[in-house]
């Protein structure tokens, strides 16, 4: 099936069968390695990608729904050589271990820096309708999505709130 | 990266005592560190998959894979018969793990055949295809039937005795006996376990296995293909985690890959779902723990005896020395002054279970603090002050018969005492006792528990063999080096720590030491990057390895320069050669024209260590390492859910090499721990089906999860007691048990319910629902109805 995606800013012609998930079209199919495969069953949040500005689990969407959709992927977030200002956060705070479940985990940090400032309020937000503050424990629910097991969650959390707030991520 | 030297700098970037950053970082937050299955598959690649048996127990009676092979994409189907050398895997060598088993299925979930085919969607679908049937046998999935001295086990027992704990026992003012139930753990590393063999010319294979152990995995691939080990090359640049699961456990995937592909001369590659690798591979052992303690009035412990039973599954895999560790760990930082320790490694119709960080260490620490807090409840006193009643003599104890373990290694470094001081002091912790006394008083559903744990865990692999590593140091004409050791990076940062080493030797920045996979055709007959011993060991074999190549520059530079050898010294970046410096990159040049060699192997062998376990006497462990925790939680007993609201955490891992790296590993073992007591739970259905077998089901703890206050400390004054790498101390395991506290704060609100008259005797996991009914139980214990 025919699938036109833009990816990282890039046009892309897919050509797959029709129950090819994204996470499959961008790690089989589009080379693009960045996004993890965990479990496959949208509870790990490896995979997670950013879709027309909102995160998504790519194991759990087929690729040709995307039709003319914008995929954000970890490596349209930065590049070794530039950063993304939660990225280095990242880097600073040893914001992981083994690595595999950080792309997702950056992909969902910088989409739900969005929810928040979209004025979404989360589980733990005491007020639905104010502008949350970014608190520990706001972050900690709103990530509460994307496992890691080596547990670098104190770190991870403390990333985000580095970057919170501040216009450039 | 470029970059030049700064030949004037006061230190090196990145020398040994940093916080250097993870070698990997700037990779890992872009996406762009390669795990085996982002790597560039070779042309033609192969994708397999793994039958699984649908029956706890039973025989094999026909076997129909016609229409498996004749599925849409399928090039071959492999069975126990196509294992071309030995169908076994056994890793101790005991001949009770095959790669496919033929026709004896021993537990639900066990490999019968392997599907390859030209996709991963393609080996999938036709695996279901497979008509099996079975002679059904009873089985056995759960330990609490058994009979941990009568019943089948995997392999033999160790007793541990000191002094007759029976009489100490029966001569003791006081006793108390009981069961504590353990839960075992899913390793739930986040890459799953991979293989990709890719065949070469002649008997050659290579595989690119996620391994901990690539030496045991070429070993076993040779036997499985029945070529010698030099025709197999096993690499691994990092893995996703690790934790002991691919201690053993990559060793299926990897035979069966490079089965398949010498087979059909194509590369092949295994990545099971995340349900199969659940299902299929061994977990944390599940324990049984009866312990019959005595004691006086005052809560001294005068005896212990405690049998340790251990769901193993249906083979040995490393069942032997996980329960032996158990038993190394059953005194935590206590000292028994009789005591005897059995374990039963017992023989079940689950999947075999394995390594996994702790490596029974924690389940044996966690029935020690059972005893103590039978004793402490038995005497009406905080189990703190029990705690410290019992603690190992202080180092130098005049009184030093209060230092000598269950099997007979006299403590020599204790430092519990401090430990367990300074957090009481940082953590508040008497203020706090008495304030959640109050908050309990005043409080009818909610109720609070705090707990101070401690621990003490013993360093070095305890098959004395094991305790060995090499290393391979090549210097290029340009000063940059190229390191290569038999470890393996599983995100813990053992590549950075032992960069750390060598650039610190050889005084040159550390990005001019290029970090390399790990793999069997560089470093040999290497050890499982396990038991908190990667950097101790590699750290030290890296290190000799660069003292070599050093040693002959000093040797070059005294008599090309004709100084003598102490006017010789290595300053950042450069050397000083009586009243000269020179580049580092200059010396090596002028070195390698003058045909010195610039590479070398280092080797290293852990000192002291010896054990012989038939007397159940030695010195297994080279060192201890040291640390404590105290946490704070709120339960709900209505519901029994609660959070934790405090912990705080004192470690010490000597003089750290690293100490951001340290303290991530600190935090996350605690997390690690506390997910392990708390709400890892596995189950398995009447039909022996493990049930929990994907994230839905299986809970690990997720950000929201970690205490809502955690304060982490890395103590900053300890150093090795003995001449480890740069006086620092493994750090991989021991902050795993840290997650005691949470467990025994969890039991301290339990106990409120019957104002802590009552040991609430708490399984694990403490899920919502057990600790709810640990309350129920209690109340109607306190309202004079025994439930028990």
């Amino acid at each position: 099936m025919k699938t036109t995606l833009t990816v990282n800013g890039q046009l892309r012609h897919l050509d797959a069968d029709p129950r090819t998930t994204l996470l499959d079209a961008l790690r089989n199919h589009l080379n693009l390695t960045g996004s993890k495969k965990g479990c496959d069953h949208g509870q790990c949040g490896a995979c997670t990608v950013i879709v027309n500005g909102r995160r998504i689990n790519s194991c759990l969407s087929l690729a040709c729904m995307h039709d003319s959709d914008e995929v954000v992927t970890i490596e349209g977030i930065g590049t070794p050589e530039h950063l993304s200002a939660l990225q280095q956060a990242f880097v600073s705070h040893d914001g992981f271990q083994c690595g595999f479940c950080t792309p997702g985990q950056i992909c969902s940090a910088t989409a739900m820096l969005d929810e928040v400032e979209a004025g979404w309020p989360s589980h733990v937000s005491a007020d639905v309708t104010a502008k949350q503050d970014l608190t520990v424990e706001e972050i900690s629910e709103r990530m509460s999505g994307n496992l890691c097991r080596c547990s670098a969650y104190p770190n991870i959390v403390d990333a985000i709130m580095d970057v919170a707030g501040s216009a450039k991520r | 990266m470029n970059h030049t030297p700064d030949l004037k700098a006061a230190a090196i970037k990145g020398g040994v005592a940093t916080d250097q950053r993870h070698d990997s970082a700037h990779k890992h937050v872009s996406g762009t560190a390669v795990y085996i299955d982002d790597m560039p598959e070779p042309a033609g690649t192969l994708h397999g998959c793994l039958g699984l048996a649908d029956i706890a127990h039973g025989t094999i009676t026909a076997m129909d894979l016609s229409a498996v092979r004749v599925a849409p994409g399928v090039v071959a189907v492999l069975t126990g018969a196509d294992v071309p050398g030995e169908n076994d895997i056994s890793p101790t060598g005991r001949h009770d793990e095959p790669i496919l088993t033929d026709t004896l299925v021993q537990f639900h979930g066990q490999p019968i055949f392997a599907v390859i085919a030209e996709t991963r969607e393609a080996a999938r679908r036709a695996c279901r295809l497979a008509k099996v049937e079975y002679d059904a046998l009873p089985f056995v999935t759960d330990i609490g039937a058994l009979d941990p001295l009568n019943d089948k086990l995997v392999t033999p027992p160790l007793t541990l005795k000191r002094g007759d704990a029976a009489d100490a026992i029966a001569a003791a003012p006081r006793r108390v006996s009981g069961r504590m139930r353990i839960g075992g753990q899913d390793h739930f590393y986040l890459e799953g376990h991979i293989a990709l063999a890719i065949p070469g010319e002649d008997q050659d294979v290579t595989v690119y296995s996620s391994t901990q152990h690539p030496s045991e995995v070429q070993h076993m691939v040779s036997h499985a293909l029945g070529v010698p080990s030099h025709a197999v090359t096993v690499e691994i640049r990092r893995m996703g985690g690790g934790f002991g699961g691919k201690e053993t456990q990559s060793n299926q995937f990897a035979a069966i890959a490079a089965i398949a592909a010498k087979k059909l001369n194509r590369a092949v590659k295994i990545r099971p779902d995340r349900d199969d690798d659940m299902t299929a591979t061994g977990k944390r052992h599940d324990f049984l723990v009866d312990y019959e303690v005595g004691f006086d009035d005052e809560g001294n412990i005068l005896g212990v005896d405690l049998v340790y039973a251990a769901r193993c599954g249906f083979s040995s895999d490393l069942s032997g020395p996980v329960t032996d560790r158990a038993l190394f760990h059953c005194d935590n930082a206590y000292f028994w002054p009789a005591v005897k320790a059995v374990s039963a490694p017992l023989y079940t119709n689950t999947v075999s279970n394995t390594a996994f960080r702790g490596f029974g260490g924690p389940q044996g620490m966690i029935g020690a603090e059972r005893v103590i807090d039978e004793v402490a409840f038995a005497v009406g006193k905080d189990p703190l002050e029990i705690r410290k009643l019992n603690f190992y003599g202080p180092n130098g104890d005049k009184n030093g018969d209060r230092n000598v373990t269950p099997y007979h290694q006299t403590v020599e470094d204790n430092i519990v005492h401090r430990i367990v001081a300074e957090l009481e002091e940082s953590a508040d912790y008497a203020r706090r006792r008495r304030q959640i006394a109050a908050f309990n008083a005043n409080s009818r559903f909610i109720k609070r528990g705090l707990a101070l744990t401690p621990v003490k865990f013993g360093i070095s692999f305890t098959a004395t063999h094991y305790n060995q590593a090499g290393a391979l140091v090549h210097v290029y004409t340009d000063g940059s080096v190229h390191l290569n050791h038999g470890g393996t990076e599983m995100g813990q940062g053992l590549y950075v720590k032992v960069a750390q080493v060598v650039a610190e030797e050889f005084q040159i920045d550390i990005d001019q030491v290029k970090i390399t996979a790990t793999t069997t055709g560089k470093v040999p007959n290497t050890s499982a990057t396990a038991a908190s011993s990667g950097s101790d060991l590699n750290g030290m074999a890296a290190q000799n390895a660069a003292r070599q190549i050093k040693d002959r520059l000093v040797d070059f530079a005294a008599d090309k320069f004709q100084v003598a050898a102490d006017q010789i010294v290595f300053l950042p970046n450069r050397v000083r050669i009586g009243n000269q410096e020179i580049a580092f990159a200059d010396l090596v040049k002028m070195a390698y024209f003058a045909r010195i060699q610039l590479s070398a192997a280092g080797f290293y062998k852990t000192p002291k260590i010896h054990w012989d376990r038939d007397k159940g006497e030695g010195h297994p462990f080279y060192y201890f390492a040291y640390g404590a925790s105290c946490s704070e939680v709120s339960v709900d007993t209505l519901t029994g859910e609660y959070v934790v609201e405090r912990t705080d955490i004192l470690h010490e891992t000597g003089r750290s090499l690293n100490r951001a790296i340290d303290l991530g590993q600190i935090e996350g073992g605690f997390i690690q721990g506390m997910g392990w007591l708390t709400t890892e739970e596995l189950w398995w259905d009447d039909k022996g089906r493990l049930r929990t077998h994907a994230p839905s089901t299986y809970k690990i703890p997720l950000a929201s999860d970690r205490p809502k206050i955690f304060n982490v400390t890395l103590a900053d004054w300890p150093e090795a007691f003995e001449p480890t790498i740069h006086r620092s101390k493994a750090v991989g395991e021991p902050p795993f048990m840290l997650g005691m506290s949470v467990f025994h704060a969890l039991s301290d609100a339990v106990a409120s319910v019957a104002d802590h008259r009552i040991c609430p005797r708490l399984d694990a996991p403490a899920t919502p629902e057990r600790v709810l009914m640990a309350m129920e139980r209690l109340k109607g214990e306190v309202a004079g109805v025994s439930k028990r």
